[in-house]
């Protein structure tokens, strides 16, 4: 929704934001409220997600519910909690005050997560205090005077057990309560005077939690055990990384395993569009477009969904479970040695699948340094963009052998190729924290939640967020690229009496031809260069880019043939293996930039990251076509 | 008037207690003991200090060591209070100094929520 809707004459609609801190449970109440009646946005200027719902109260008030970022306090530490300070504060032009604030705890935590709410108080806004996870801590014999409590704060207050729409009813009744008492203007610019507590400001507040807590806790739950005993393993020194790599190892094999299912279904149905558009239209320039440009380069593309998704559902649940965090802990030594934060370990974890969600998971990390190193190496991290490539140049110059005793090779090569990218990554970010990046670092801090079962409805549509924003790419870069692209390698047409293929003549062929001197020393040959061109926007295009080339090529055998048969006959070993090289490195992604220059807001940086990248991608293809070259790979 | 304010008084309490070798940092702490925080202080560094009593770690909040990390003993897993979990880096660790839990009953320890649940 644009500023321009919220005018003079269109009543303003009624804004709650629910704030909370991370864990407890905010998102799944949230989605319980709107019942997934919701739109994902972007707040202006940052990439910070703007999650908002519809929802009508039993009195009938039209609600907008802002889910905020999780915040342990309004002294915003990421631009993630900056988000949260902006919007409770009014300060984000986008919203002006929100109506009314619901505060979302722990209520097996109150002790640690009520002094948010303190602060929240102290704005003197319409506040209402949600008690999430009432049953686990009254399983835990834990029990909580709520009239106490109520009295104690001035507020009104509601138990919750979001996951099981307990309490819902009696939040949406204080809701119109509260909505029918306050103003329905928004309010007076009262929260400008807000100021960040000072250290002794905590401590009181700190103190006052405790005071309530005395006056309304009748009985304190037991404290939990199962995430204690988990930890013992999960955390363990030893047992800990090595839990750590084979839930690793798992979530690759799903992709490449589970994926093959859906991936040949994908395959076959394009295929018979392909056939069927080619069989009902007659030759012309648009059947061409159609079916050579469009669906082929479509179909090269959305087979990569089915790995994304996979990927994504197991970040997803893992990040649910309380695991992720876990994880974090592992590897942050490991990180640290290279001026990198534990945290940084979940973005580039997402980077695995698509590195632009992964830029944008890197705003939970507050220091600027480091969240600029993650983002500059993000690239690094093989995205499922990368697999169409190493795919078809792995089939066809790999041998399809076992070494060392049943270890497939071409698996081998394709794990080396992951592993590349994941040291070249940190390498890079030590070399950019001791050069570029040059500062102090950033406290880790984190909490470890409790363990608890992944909420499949939180999944579900965190999964099909995921799916609009990859099938969205698709419609938008990839279509308009592969358009271009074909219009490149059609016009202008071969000269009477050509003796190369049509593409040869075309501005794709002048292009290339004019890249080739300075690919050449590479082992790059025209070809490639031209496919390389298109595939500066987008990785996978390039494969669906030299389709197009070889079958433009006039080369009747490569619309037969598989592609790859082509290549091992055409190129050799040691071009094969430096465009891989190549591949692991060159940062040929327009939306990876795009999302690079919106979270840093200039162009400086990602005109940095694509300088680097293109440098290191050079480099490496160099040694490795001289290397394979020189021992009998050409 | 020569007398001490509060924060002097405080200093030197902790200073003594330092010197019985009755408090260490957090980080130095045997894995599994338990211990309450004497103070935290930034040394002039406002962001951590607000950053470590946001997560908790207040003077008088119970804690408990449950984890180091392989490497260095870093990270480390502390709970305090008996109710969250924090992770936390040696360098930010060593800025909380804790000493012997003196009442074993008092808030945020085992055995107060022993007696009660």
């Amino acid at each position: 929704m644009s500023a321009a809707t919220l005018t003079a004459d269109t009543p303003r609609k009624i804004q709650i934001a629910l704030v909370g801190p991370p864990n407890c449970g905010k998102t799944t109440l949230f989605n319980t409220l709107t019942g997934g009646r919701q739109k994902t946005a972007n707040y202006p200027g940052v990439t910070v997600e703007r999650k908002s719902g519809q929802l009508r109260t039993p009195v009938g008030h039209s609600v907008e519910l802002l889910d905020l970022p999780g915040s342990y306090s309004l002294r915003a530490r990421s631009p993630d909690e900056a988000i949260t300070r902006d919007v409770v504060l009014g300060r984000q032009t986008l919203e002006g005050l929100p109506d009314a604030v619901v505060c979302v705890t722990d209520a097996t935590n109150l002790g640690q997560h009520l002094r948010l709410l303190l602060e929240l108080r102290q704005l003197g806004r319409p506040l209402i205090l949600a008690l999430n996870m009432m049953d686990i801590a009254e399983q835990r014999g834990c029990q909580i005077s709520i009239e106490t409590l109520s009295k104690q704060l001035g507020i009104p207050v509601v138990t919750t057990v979001a996951m099981r729409k307990h309490g819902v009813q009696d939040l949406l009744g204080e809701i119109d309560t509260l909505l029918d008492q306050a103003p329905t203007t928004a309010g007076t610019a009262t929260t400008d005077e807000w100021q960040e507590p000072s250290p002794d400001a905590i401590r009181a507040y700190h103190r006052e939690v405790e005071r309530l807590l005395k006056e309304a806790v009748i009985q304190e739950g037991a404290p939990e055990r199962l995430t204690r005993q988990l930890d013992r393993v999960v955390l363990h020194p030893v047992a800990g990384p090595l839990i750590l790599l084979s839930i690793l190892f798992l979530m690759f094999q799903a992709v490449f395993s589970w994926a093959a299912i859906p991936m040949d279904w994908i395959d076959g149905g394009m295929a018979a569009l392909q056939e069927a558009a080619s069989a009902r239209m007659v030759d012309s320039l648009l059947k061409s477009l159609l079916v050579d440009g469009i669906i082929a380069g479509i179909a090269g593309v959305v087979i990569f969904l089915p790995q994304i998704l996979i990927l994504f559902l197991f970040i997803l649940l893992l990040e649910d479970f309380g695991y992720m965090t876990r994880a974090a802990f592992l590897m942050d030594r490991l990180m640290s040695g290279v001026g990198l934060n534990g945290r940084a370990f979940i973005p580039l974890l997402s980077s695995f699948a698509c590195a632009v969600p992964g830029i944008m998971a890197t705003r939970a990390i507050a220091h600027p340094l480091d969240r600029l190193t993650t983002i500059l190496i993000a690239p690094l991290m093989t995205c499922s963009a990368r697999l169409p490539v190493y795919i078809l140049l792995i089939a066809a110059f790999i041998p399809n052998t076992t070494v060392w005793g049943g270890i497939g090779l071409q698996g081998l090569v394709m794990f080396g190729l992951y592993a590349i990218g994941v040291v070249g990554a940190l390498l890079a970010a030590g070399i950019l924290r001791l050069t570029v990046l040059r500062g102090n670092r950033q406290a880790l801090l984190m909490e470890l939640p409790s363990y608890k079962w992944p909420n499949p409805t939180n999944v579900l549509l965190g999964l099909w967020d995921r799916a609009k924003i990859f099938i969205r790419r698709i419609g938008t870069i990839i279509l308009s690229v592969l358009v271009v692209l074909w219009f490149l390698s059609t016009f202008p047409g071969a000269p009477e009496g050509a003796t190369e293929p049509a593409i040869y003549y075309s501005f794709a062929g002048i292009i290339g031809r004019g890249l080739e001197p300075l690919l050449a020393p590479i082992g790059f040959n025209w070809q490639i260069a031209i496919a390389l061109v298109p595939g500066l926007a987008a990785r996978e295009v390039a494969v669906a880019a030299l389709g197009t080339v070889y079958a433009l090529s006039g080369n009747e055998e490569a619309v037969t043939e598989a592609l790859a048969t082509t290549l091992a006959s055409q190129w050799s070993l040691a071009t094969a293996l430096a465009l891989l090289a190549w591949y692991v490195f060159a940062p040929q992604c327009l939306a990876t930039l795009a999302a690079a220059r919106r979270e840093t807001n200039s162009w400086r940086w990602p005109a940095f990251m694509f300088v680097y990248l293109m440098a290191l991608a050079y480099v490496a293809a160099l040694v490795t076509y001289r290397v394979a070259l020189a021992l009998g790979g050409g | 008037m020569n007398v001490y304010t509060e924060q002097e008084r405080q200093a030197l309490e902790v200073g003594c207690l330092v010197k019985a070798g009755l408090t260490q940092p957090l980080g130095q702490m045997p894995q599994g003991s338990v211990g309450r925080i004497l103070a935290v202080s930034g040394m002039g560094d406002h962001d951590v200090e607000r950053g470590l009593l946001e997560m908790g770690f207040v003077e008088g909040a119970c804690v408990e060591v449950l984890h180091y990390g392989l490497l260095g003993r870093d990270p480390l897993a502390v709970r305090i209070n008996q109710s969250m979990t924090v992770a936390l880096r040696q360098v930010e660790a060593n800025i909380v100094l804790v000493g012997p839990l003196l009442d074993p009953t008092g808030p945020g320890t085992l055995s107060s929520q022993e007696q009660n649940g």
